[in-house]
């Protein structure tokens, strides 16, 4: 679950990028957050990912309170909650399996469990026979389903996706929203920031419009429906 | 969540092992700043291991030069030989003294001739015209004085032959020998820290991506550092193996040139296997120093994220 209570974040330059946000997440749940660049949607996932500290107000995410986190906790939060990045971000020089196998390491699975989870997240993501690929050798969506199956292995709690289309064709970025639908489905809460309309526009699904740091719409209909009727 | 099987410590082990084997790959793999920072390391520690090794030949050679400045106590002429023996006894008792022998009256004259060529005009000198004495070599030179005072406080010693101003030159020049010795070791230590670091730096750099998606994946610092900690452990330990060879090598050829110049022969060269042990207890550690404690100071700012 995410709760934001009158989050405002100031950079240190002086630079306002949310003011007294308050949302909530309930688990489960599948949520588009759009908003224009400079928006704060960025500020918002550095705030969930704890690798920004908010000027003011509370935030929990999945149990922890991220406005008193220790750095020591910070990795514990991180592997509940796994993300997803416009640009993929894969170790180059792993394999798809060792690149997905990665995030077991971290958490000290065996490699008995690496071997019997990971075929198991590729398969779900549509890359049974991928693994022994590297990075460079596969398409820019083959690409992010390998970062969806790396966010998925440790069966985190919610997934955040950062633009994850961006980088994609129409058809390859409607297949991404199917799969991270189809992980919604499985019981994980999935976030999803975009400023892609068309493609919110085929998902009736909760959207949180920002804009200059304000939430200024959040319903079921969303934000671009509104704006276009 | 998934429930992982095993305990804790079995998860230590594996991660351990699993972290040591990603710090032996990432030396090859990313082989050529691995490279970078053997060569780095190798050329510091040649330069600190040659400036050690001439720094204390030189020193060594102060300290014979300083061991040959002996003192030399004259005997009270009234003391027959027996007697006058008993004072060698009695210097020897005493603190700071490396070396006393006693050299008869008789001894002293034969030297003095055999000093002057053995010359015709010499060999009728009486004996009585020397004195017994005893040639004391000391310990430390620095306390020349307080030694001589106390070598003329014995009874049976007339008077006491010491060069002071002369072991005060020798003191003051293995002082000035040590301060330069440590202080140009402690430069070459800095910048070959300085010059290690920044290659390690810029290894560190070429794979911040990779240190920014160990920690979005929930990866702990320590889990983090514990590869790269290795990987300097391996580049400092071959870069500390090699640069001993070559020293080695650079050494012997140098000791070797020396010797057959007949000039330089006065110049007693330490062999390279007296050096040995120290040399490889300094390489290993300076290595395995500027390896883990270079990786350790580089990857600070990128754990950051």
């Amino acid at each position: 679950m995410i709760e934001f209570k009158n989050v405002t974040m100031v950079y240190d330059q002086g630079n306002r990028a949310l003011e007294n946000v308050s949302l909530k997440i309930d688990d489960g749940e599948f949520v588009f957050l759009v908003g224009p660049s400079g928006s704060g949607k960025s500020t918002i996932i550095r705030l969930l990912t704890a690798e920004l500290e908010p000027t003011s107000g509370s935030i929990s995410v999945n149990g922890y309170q991220l406005d008193r986190i220790k750095s020591r906790q910070i990795p514990y939060l991180r592997r509940t909650v796994g993300v997803i990045f416009q640009d993929f971000r894969l170790i180059e020089n792993k394999t798809v399996f060792d690149n997905v196998a990665f995030s077991m390491r971290v958490v000290g699975a065996s490699n008995k469990q690496i071997k019997k989870r990971v075929p198991y997240v590729l398969d779900l993501v549509g890359l049974e026979n991928r693994g022994r690929r590297y990075p460079t050798e596969l398409s820019g969506g083959e690409q992010q389903r390998v970062a969806i199956a790396r966010a998925l292995v440790n069966n985190p709690s919610m997934i955040i996706a950062d633009e994850p289309t961006g980088n994609l064709d129409p058809v390859r970025s409607y297949e991404i929203m199917m799969l991270l639908e189809r992980i919604n489905a499985l019981g994980t809460t999935v976030v999803v920031v975009t400023h892609e309309r068309e493609l919110v526009n085929r998902f009736t699904k909760r959207v949180i419009a920002i804009d200059e740091g304000n939430v200024i719409n959040d319903g079921m209909d969303g934000y671009y429906i509104n704006e276009e009727n | 969540m998934t429930e992982w099987t095993g305990t804790i410590s079995m998860k230590r082990i594996r991660k351990l092992g699993y972290l040591f084997k990603e710090g032996v790959r990432n030396m090859f793999t990313h082989g050529f700043m691995s490279f970078a920072a053997i060569c780095v390391t190798v050329a510091c520690l040649v330069i600190i291991g040659s400036f050690s090794s001439i720094l204390y030949n030189l020193s060594r050679m102060v300290k014979t030069l300083e061991r040959e400045n002996q003192i030399t106590a004259f005997i009270d002429d009234s003391y027959d030989e027996q007697t006058a023996k008993t004072v060698e006894t009695a210097i020897r008792r005493l603190d700071n003294i490396r070396e006393a022998n006693f050299v008869s009256r008789k001894e002293a004259g034969r030297r003095f001739i055999e000093q002057q060529g053995g010359g015709e005009a010499y060999q009728g000198i009486d004996e009585k015209t020397f004195s017994d004495r005893v040639v004391i070599t000391l310990e430390d030179n620095s306390k020349m004085a307080e030694t001589v005072a106390l070598v003329e406080q014995i009874h049976g010693v007339d008077h006491v032959n010491a060069r002071e101003e002369l072991a005060e030159g020798f003191t003051t020049l293995q002082r000035v020998l040590n301060i330069a010795s440590a202080a140009i070791i402690l430069i070459l230590l800095i910048v070959s820290l300085f010059m290690i670091s920044n290659t390690i730096k810029l290894a560190m750099y070429d794979r911040r991506d990779e240190i920014g998606i160990m920690k979005m994946v929930g990866a702990t610092n320590r889990f983090i550092r514990f590869p790269y900690m290795v990987e300097g452990f391996l580049i400092g330990v071959i870069a500390a193996a090699l640069a001993f060879f070559i020293d080695w090598g650079i050494y012997n050829l140098i000791a070797k040139q020396i010797q057959n110049v007949d000039a330089l022969k006065l110049f007693d060269i330490v062999p390279f296997s007296k050096l040995l042990l120290p040399m490889i207890a300094t390489f290993g550690a300076a290595g395995l120093f500027v390896g883990i404690f270079g990786s350790v100071m580089s990857i600070r700012k990128f754990l950051d994220v």
